[in-house]
């Protein structure tokens, strides 16, 4: 009897899963990849894309809906959430569902969607000029030889440094090291990054290697390529700084915000960040740094830093009945006059490379011609379908290197044996 | 439904009849009694079968599922067709599928590497927090027990923490962590709370504490306040200390409560996820939920083997517990519900 | 006591013994209090200070601004903390009246009928209440993204179901038990039918029992985080989720203060409807033995 009693919570488990039998079904994942040819459908369309905070997407929509009566643009407004964003468009391409026509695709996330077959790509009739487009931009929107999704809004990584405490900024990244003595007289912390275990880690252990001159992986998007002396020489300036004291401890900790809160309280005298801090830095109440702060393109090796590229394209939905108005769309999106209004309206690094030489664009945001360095001479984030089993694995290994738990090599060699599995299934 | 319900409740408190009458009245009212409850039981059961049982079934046939892999000529996904059971084997043996359809041991970046480690994280927060607790919690639960002014503020204050979702308690704790935050403040330290492995593992198991204590302390109380005064009244005549007494009279007495707390928390903290996902600490506080969450938007096959085997594990640790510590959950309950816990 | 009265410098030793002891009860019954109070304190006052101080540690509050509660409340920057509070109500209502309806008719089974496989129904509601969510969850998100479900009320509501209805139905078997049914009997002696008896003695003396019980299941989905940060948009997402995912006016930018204020501003309600109704919450978490 007690023992009856006691298996009586397994029995309890065993009926639900039992009585649930009846219920099941199998759910399939994926999906065919049955498109809609036609290339040449015309009429409505919806654009989808996160949150208008700036409220800059519906005023250019009206205008084109002014210009196109039969052709009306209806926007779609999705949430900030950028896994939000991801998961509402994966349900809209597995249902098929005609009615998202062009989408905003974060630049990380061309590969899947291409690779699943949701994205139209942008060839034969559909093609795009993309020859005034920053070239890094054109990239990440490029997956085995295919555009899929064409440039939009972009952004790149800016050296901040103190004016107050340095006269002409550093080009390499030794300068940068060397100048570290002014801060260690000062007693502040020298450079700093985002180095907490997310996805900023991988834009910055990316840069680094990159502006070592390796790479993450091939021109195929997926075969590893760690285990290059540049690479080891890209993770190795970062680990030694963290040892020299140079990056302080603390930038473990950092995500953009916490780097910006240490630079703008003057703690730090060189800091990498998005271009979005420039004006919290000069306006904030209780930045100690109004004013004495510049910016400067990411340092290189001997020229340059390679910097990783932020931001979103847009594409067209393999399952649109109007593409070809889609493409139109998408390419008044890229037109002078509506990527000028990005920036002017939300200080939206353009795709189009002219405007970051206008001189009144320039007023407005000073930091604009050095941007236009930092991304022309940014690298993409790997262009891979699996990119978040790499950029995990990236994370992981460099942010045990950082700490000193791993060495460069073993992390290099973890790093590059995890990217390989990462290529071949779960 | 409540008619029928009144019905079987009439039954069992109607009117003596003969004997004969009786006998078959009983059996047939035992009869509609059982029907009465089948009526009443089934939409809850139902319910629980589809919101609980259906996932589950549908979990293990897709554990069985390959995840969709890339066809290397056209660069497109297709579908991954039968497993096996090489999802399980994955995690639990952490091997990973090499290019030419063999499999290599994985290597550290890859999730399946870390399923020991998060079994390691999950098994260590449960132990450390859950016996934290509990001691913190009996003492709590002790201090509440003695008459004094101001009780009643001590127990509105600890339903404070317990009040606060725990969402808000990780953010407003990671705040409370933060480097430039008041802890180092106070402490003149710089201690990476948030990033380096052990600080972050030790921030969490604070934070859960004072989370969950209250909830323990008041468990503790509601088995404490059974015990009369009078007990400790013949012990102290008996010459026996505080110390004695307790581990004589209160321990045991509020054992059955007690253990059956420690279970419900231990399976609790099984399941931890909002404190690491918001806190942060990366791969140092990842827990099976963590892994799981982590692992779904990857490949949501392999994703549920490990949810399968998570759920095993939980049901092999609260199997094992009433087994050995003969904390009987349902006997204990259906006691204290009928007010027979002594 | 009884030993005290009988010897005079027995009880002199025993009275100062039990002062001492008494303040050592007072002590620690502060030091409860502090450590369960200086977190939220700290968050409160957080929440008032100028974004431009925000690690101030002063421990009482300095640069006193609304600021924060204006930028918490905003919507102007993404956040949309009024329609995350709306979300987490129609969210917990929905889920408490949907558990109490069904769970009400299974809990006065357990607690009133004897009937054969009753310990196996309670092993069954046990086990469900013990679920790790976390083995929903995978095929949930594939099953809601496959019937376009995610980020719908109802991709919410249908998972949290699995442990407030357990919660319910054990919560409110354990108060049902406690009641006098006697009382039912009495009064259809009195001549009610069953039907008044249920509505005159039974409704008003169960009311406080699903009151709580009610209470319970509200905050426990109230609280909840993990399905729902996984499967709702920002049209329904609660304001655990909100809160979690809080941003600045930019992209990457995330104000403290702020945060603390929409923390506040979360838990108030919440500190206040425990506080109005301790007793009863006491009751209900120790006769159920759950968590909420």
């Amino acid at each position: 009897m007690k023992a009856s009693r006691r298996t009586r919570l397994a029995a309890g488990f065993a009926l639900v899963s039992a009585a649930a039998l009846a219920l099941a079904g199998c759910s399939s994942g994926g999906g065919s990849n049955a498109q809609n040819q036609d290339t040449s459908g015309r009429g409505p369309i919806t654009y989808v894309q996160g949150k208008d905070n700036n409220n800059l997407i519906r005023p250019i929509i009206a205008e084109w809906n002014k210009a196109h009566p039969d052709e009306k643009v209806t926007f779609k407004e999705q949430s900030d959430n950028a896994d939000q964003q991801h998961d509402d468009l994966v349900q809209h391409f597995q249902a098929k569902d005609s009615g998202y026509d062009v989408v905003a695709v974060d630049v990380i996330w061309t590969a899947e969607f291409a690779a699943k077959g949701w994205l139209q790509p942008l060839t034969g009739d559909l093609k795009i000029d993309t020859s005034k487009m920053l070239k890094p931009t054109v990239e990440a929107g490029t997956y085995n030889g295919t555009l899929y999704t064409a440039p939009w809004v972009t952004d790149g990584g800016l050296l901040y440094y103190r004016t107050d405490l340095i006269k002409t900024p550093p080009k390499t990244w030794d300068e940068m090291m060397a100048d570290c003595k002014i801060a260690k007289a000062n007693n502040i912390g020298c450079y700093a990054g985002q180095y907490a275990d997310y996805e900023g880690l991988t834009v910055n252990v990316a840069e680094a290697i990159n502006t070592a001159g390796g790479t993450i992986v091939g021109k195929d998007g997926k075969t590893p390529t760690l285990d290059t002396p540049e690479a080891k020489k890209g993770l190795e300036m970062l680990v030694d700084a963290f040892k020299d004291g140079d990056i302080p401890k603390e930038a473990l900790t950092y995500q953009e915000e916490q780097g910006r809160q240490a630079f703008e309280a003057g703690q730090l005298l060189f800091h990498r960040n998005w271009p979005y801090i420039y004006s919290l830095a000069s306006t904030d109440g209780s930045s100690k740094v109004k004013g004495k702060f510049a910016v400067a393109p990411l340092p290189g090796l001997d020229g340059t830093g390679a910097s990783s590229l932020g931001g979103h394209n847009i594409a067209v939905s393999a399952y649109s009945k109007h593409k070809a108005t889609a493409v139109d769309f998408i390419k008044f999106m890229e037109s002078e006059k509506i990527q000028r209004e990005a920036v002017v309206k939300a200080s939206n690094a353009p795709a189009l490379a002219s405007l970051y030489d206008d001189p009144e664009l320039n007023k407005q945001l000073p930091y604009l011609s050095t941007l236009k360095t930092s991304i022309e001479n940014a690298v993409p984030r790997p262009v891979s379908p699996f990119y978040p089993a790499i950029t995990k694995a990236i994370e992981e290994n460099s942010f045990a290197a950082l700490k000193g738990e791993k060495t460069v090599d073993q992390a290099l060699s973890d790093m590059q044996k995890a990217i390989k599995t990462a290529g071949s299934g779960s | 439904m409540s008619s029928t319900a009144m019905g079987a409740a009439r039954d069992s408190g109607a009117p003596p009849r003969s004997p004969r009458q009786q006998r078959g009245g009983l059996a047939r009212a035992q009869r509609a009694r059982n029907r009465n409850a089948f009526f009443l039981i089934i939409p809850s059961i139902v319910l629980l079968a589809v919101v609980i049982g259906y996932p589950i079934v549908s979990a293990i046939v897709m554990a069985f599922q390959k995840d969709a892999g890339l066809d290397a000529a056209t660069g497109f996904f297709v579908q991954g067709g039968f497993a096996g059971i090489s999802n399980f084997t994955h995690w639990l043996l952490q091997q990973c599928p090499t290019s030419d359809g063999g499999t290599t041991s994985c290597p550290p970046g890859n999730l399946g590497a870390q399923f020991w480690s998060s079994t390691f994280t999950t098994f260590f927060f449960t132990v450390v927090t859950v016996i934290c607790e509990t001691v913190f919690g009996f003492w709590m639960a002790i201090i509440m027990n003695r008459a004094f002014h101001g009780r009643s503020l001590v127990r509105t204050a600890i339903l404070v923490p317990w009040a606060i979702p725990t969402a808000v308690t990780a953010k407003l704790w990671f705040f409370i962590f933060s480097v430039a935050g008041i802890v180092n403040s106070l402490f003149a330290t710089k201690i990476l709370w948030t990033s380096d492995d052990w600080p972050a593992r030790i921030a969490i198991i604070i934070i859960d504490v004072w989370k969950t204590t209250p909830f323990m302390a008041l468990l503790i109380l509601a088995g404490l306040q059974l015990i009369p005064e009078e007990v400790y009244e013949a012990a102290r005549v008996d010459g026996a200390t505080t110390w004695k007494s307790f581990w004589t009279i209160t321990l045991p007495l509020v054992r059955p409560a007690l253990l059956v707390a420690v279970l419900f928390r231990i399976l609790d903290a099984l399941r931890m996820y909002d404190l690491p996902a918001i806190f942060g600490g990366g791969d140092a506080t990842a827990t099976w939920s963590v892994l799981v969450v982590q692992q779904m938007r990857q490949g949501p096959n392999a994703a549920s083997a490990l949810s399968t085997i998570v759920f095993v594990f939980i049901f092999l640790v609260a199997f094992l517990f009433v087994r050995f510590l003969g904390a009987n959950v349902v006997q204990t309950t259906q006691a204290q519900q009928k007010g027979e816990l002594k | 006591m009884t030993t005290a009265a009988l010897e005079p410098t027995v009880n002199r030793a025993s009275v100062s013994r039990r002062r001492w002891s008494s303040i050592r009860t007072w002590i620690s019954a502060i030091i409860i209090v502090l450590w369960c109070l200086l977190p939220f304190y700290w968050m409160v006052v957080t929440s008032f200070r100028d974004v431009g101080y925000t690690f101030d540690t002063t421990p009482w509050p300095t640069h006193v601004t609304l600021d924060n509660y204006v930028t918490a409340l905003s919507t102007h920057w993404g956040n949309h903390l009024g329609k995350a509070l709306l979300n987490s109500l129609i969210i917990g209502a929905s889920v408490t009246i949907i558990a109490l309806l069904v769970g009400t008719f299974a809990a006065y089974a357990l607690s009133r009928i004897e009937f054969r496989f009753k310990g196996i129904v309670l092993g069954v509601i046990m086990g469900a209440s013990m679920f790790p969510g976390v083995a929903l969850l995978t095929p949930l998100f594939q099953l809601f993204t496959n019937i376009g479900w995610m980020g719908t009320y109802q991709a919410l509501i249908i998972p949290e179901i699995s442990f407030v209805l357990p919660l319910t139905v054990y919560t409110l078997t354990s108060f049902l038990r406690e009641m006098p049914w006697d009382l039912e009997e009495a009064a259809r002696i009195d001549g009610c039918t069953s039907a008044q008896a249920f509505r005159k003695v039974i409704l008003p003396l169960a009311a406080p029992a699903v009151f709580t019980t009610a209470i319970l299941a509200f905050i426990s989905s109230w609280n909840e985080f993990l399905i729902s940060s996984q499967l709702s948009s920002d049209k329904t997402q609660p304001v655990t989720v909100a809160i979690a995912s809080f941003t600045g006016s930019l992209p990457h930018q995330e104000p403290y203060t702020a945060v603390m204020a929409a923390g506040t501003i979360v838990t108030v309600p919440l500190v206040i409807l425990v506080l109005i109704f301790q007793r009863r919450i006491v009751a209900g978490l120790t006769a159920g033995g759950v968590k909420g």
